[in-house]
């Protein structure tokens, strides 16, 4: 097995604990904007479709490529905002009036 | 810069952005913390996009720019939909994502065939395969989120063995590709039929299951990304793919225990049949119903109310209307909180977003183990578009479709209410013993209508 290979499979692996302790943690109060972060940080695929859309090796590489940055795209624009716009909106209750 | 020290600035630029994408989750964990979250996001993102754009094998900027600016195109206004709108929003940016993936997978194929060793096409197989189908099922659940496709569950004889057959076929012409990756014209099988797929499992899903599926939707992207990782060999993919399966996956598990349900249940189950069955057996029982001035007084001589919303409150855009009677019952020094089921909604924390957006503070809204012990030390349980989560037959009744469904208990409450349009049962088709409960007073109507009489019942009452 090429060590590079098992490096990958360290890392799934351990990302795969982190994140089960640490969204483990997240209050269920939070999980719809928890969704929508997990979605804008997952269209990180978009360096791949980067480089494939520049590579310029064959025309279908670079037309799926120019494609697949526009998909990922739109969720790294609109996955933070509405993220933020989400947790904008939660307000913890003003201090109690005496 | 040389092309070693560029190579370096990418990795190191690379490891920054995995640092701030974990520490992004980690403050998300608290509403406190949580906006700082999605600027370390915002920021890893920016150094991982900026730093892809240094690399020596990108030629031309052209298409990537185009690419970019169209998506960016796309994606404000799916960022400024109401929040209303959001599970489907959510749906449509799991296929979005889903697309990107199984759109690069195939393109790396093709550059890559004949000459793919054995791993790479195991991991690239799975990448197109969970890729394509969580494009075409995240676009149906997104059409029957937005009501462009009947929300009822399509049930037809045969329809598990037909599914299982097609995922079956996908694998098993995978494995073909792996041993043979030369096999060009077999490689658009793992893309069309996961296509088909992805429709045929969500033909039998109904919008209750609507938090599970989507739950397990965003955990199928997720893996897919980390495939692409392993395809690309970039840690960065890997770590940001196994954040996000492992969060799908995580609220796919909450989502169906608060059902009760196993995955493959909710997959495979088809819930709206063993209803049909179960609405079958209704008989004409007396329930007590109330008028809005009634239930205005009972409400403002308790102590404490406990306000259970559900998806009806959603569809009736009740929200803002809820956080007025909220502010009316709070003015008279009666103590208000929220009880939310997990799977109140259609998406998992709906509610939660929908009463942020009024105005409710979060503090206010607590989950069912929060609520739950509470329940018998509460005046009025005033439930508002919710019925299978509050139905103690989950509880009682062995036979019932619902059995041993975690639930609020609401009819521990002195007074139960419940604001609904008619006595039709609820999605899961099962009547609710609670309605006929001496304590529950039926407020029939339109929630939105009816929360907005309330409050006026309790301003009028405030002068007399």
């Amino acid at each position: 097995m090429p060590s590079d290979l098992l490096t990958s499979l360290y890392v799934v692996m351990l990302a795969g604990f982190v994140g089960f302790e640490v969204i483990r943690r997240v209050s269920p109060l939070l999980h719809t904007p928890l969704m929508s972060l997990t979605n804008a940080l997952d269209a990180i695929a978009v360096v791949g479709a980067i480089v494939l859309a520049g590579e310029q090796k064959s025309t279908l590489s670079t037309v799926l490529g120019t494609l697949a940055i526009a998909a990922a795209m739109s969720n790294v624009v609109g996955g933070f905002l509405i993220t933020d716009r989400m947790l904008k909106m939660f307000k913890a209750s003003k201090p109690k009036k005496s | 810069m040389t092309p070693f020290a560029t190579n370096v600035t990418i990795e190191v630029a690379y490891l920054i952005a995995t640092v701030l994408f974990v520490l992004s989750l980690k403050w998300l964990s608290a509403p406190t913390t949580a906006r700082r979250g999605v600027r370390a996001g915002e920021v890893g993102m920016l150094i991982a996009i900026a730093a892809t754009l240094l690399r020596h094998d990108i030629l031309d900027y052209r298409w990537i720019a185009i690419g970019l600016v169209l998506g960016t195109i796309i994606g404000v206004p799916l960022g400024l939909v109401p929040m209303t709108a959001v599970p489907q929003r959510t749906a449509l940016s799991h296929a979005c994502g889903a697309f990107c993936v199984a759109l690069v997978g195939t393109a790396e194929f093709y550059l890559r065939t004949p000459e793919v060793p054995r791993f790479t096409m195991g991991v690239l197989s799975m990448e197109v395969i969970l890729g394509s189908l969580t494009f075409t099922g995240s676009l149906m659940a997104a059409g029957k989120l937005q009501e462009v496709l009947p929300q009822r569950p399509i049930t037809y004889k045969g329809q598990n063995v037909v599914n299982l057959t097609l995922l079956a076929a996908a694998v098993a012409v995978a494995v073909y590709l792996v041993l043979h990756p030369g096999a060009k014209q077999l490689f658009p099988v793992i893309i069309a039929v996961p296509l088909v797929f992805g429709v045929m499992m969500i033909v039998p899903i109904g919008g209750a299951d609507m938090p599970t599926v989507i739950s397990l939707l965003n955990s199928y992207a997720g893996l897919s990304a980390a495939a692409m990782g392993f395809v690309l060999d970039s840690k960065l993919l890997i770590v940001a793919g196994a954040l996000d399966g492992s969060s799908g996956f995580i609220l796919s598990v909450i989502m169906s225990k608060a059902m009760n349900r196993s995955f493959t249940n909710v997959l495979f189950g088809a819930f709206g049949q063993v209803q049909a069955t179960a609405a079958g057996v209704q008989e004409a029982r007396q329930v007590r119903s109330a008028t809005a001035e009634e239930a205005a007084a009972i409400l403002s001589s308790a102590n404490r109310v406990v306000i259970v919303p559900g998806y009806g409150m959603a569809v009736a855009q009740a929200q803002h209307k809820v956080r007025e009677l909220y502010d009316a019952l709070t003015k008279r020094g009666v103590n208000v909180t929220f009880g939310i089921h997990p799977v109140a909604g259609r998406m998992p924390g709906h509610m939660n977003v929908l009463l942020a957006e009024a105005d409710i503070p979060y503090d206010k809204l607590l989950d069912m183990d929060a609520i739950n012990p509470e329940f018998s030390q509460v005046d009025v349980a005033l439930i508002i578009g919710a019925n299978d989560v509050t139905n103690p037959a989950a509880r009682q009744d062995a036979s019932s479709p619902i059995y041993g469904m975690p639930i609020l208990d609401v009819d521990k409450a002195r007074t139960v209410m419940v604001i609904k349009r008619g006595m039709s049962p609820g999605f899961a088709g099962i009547d609710n013993e609670l309605y006929y409960l001496n304590k529950t007073l039926m407020l029939f109507g339109d929630a939105k209508k009816f929360v907005g009489d309330i409050v006026r019942e309790l301003a009028g009452g405030a002068h007399s």
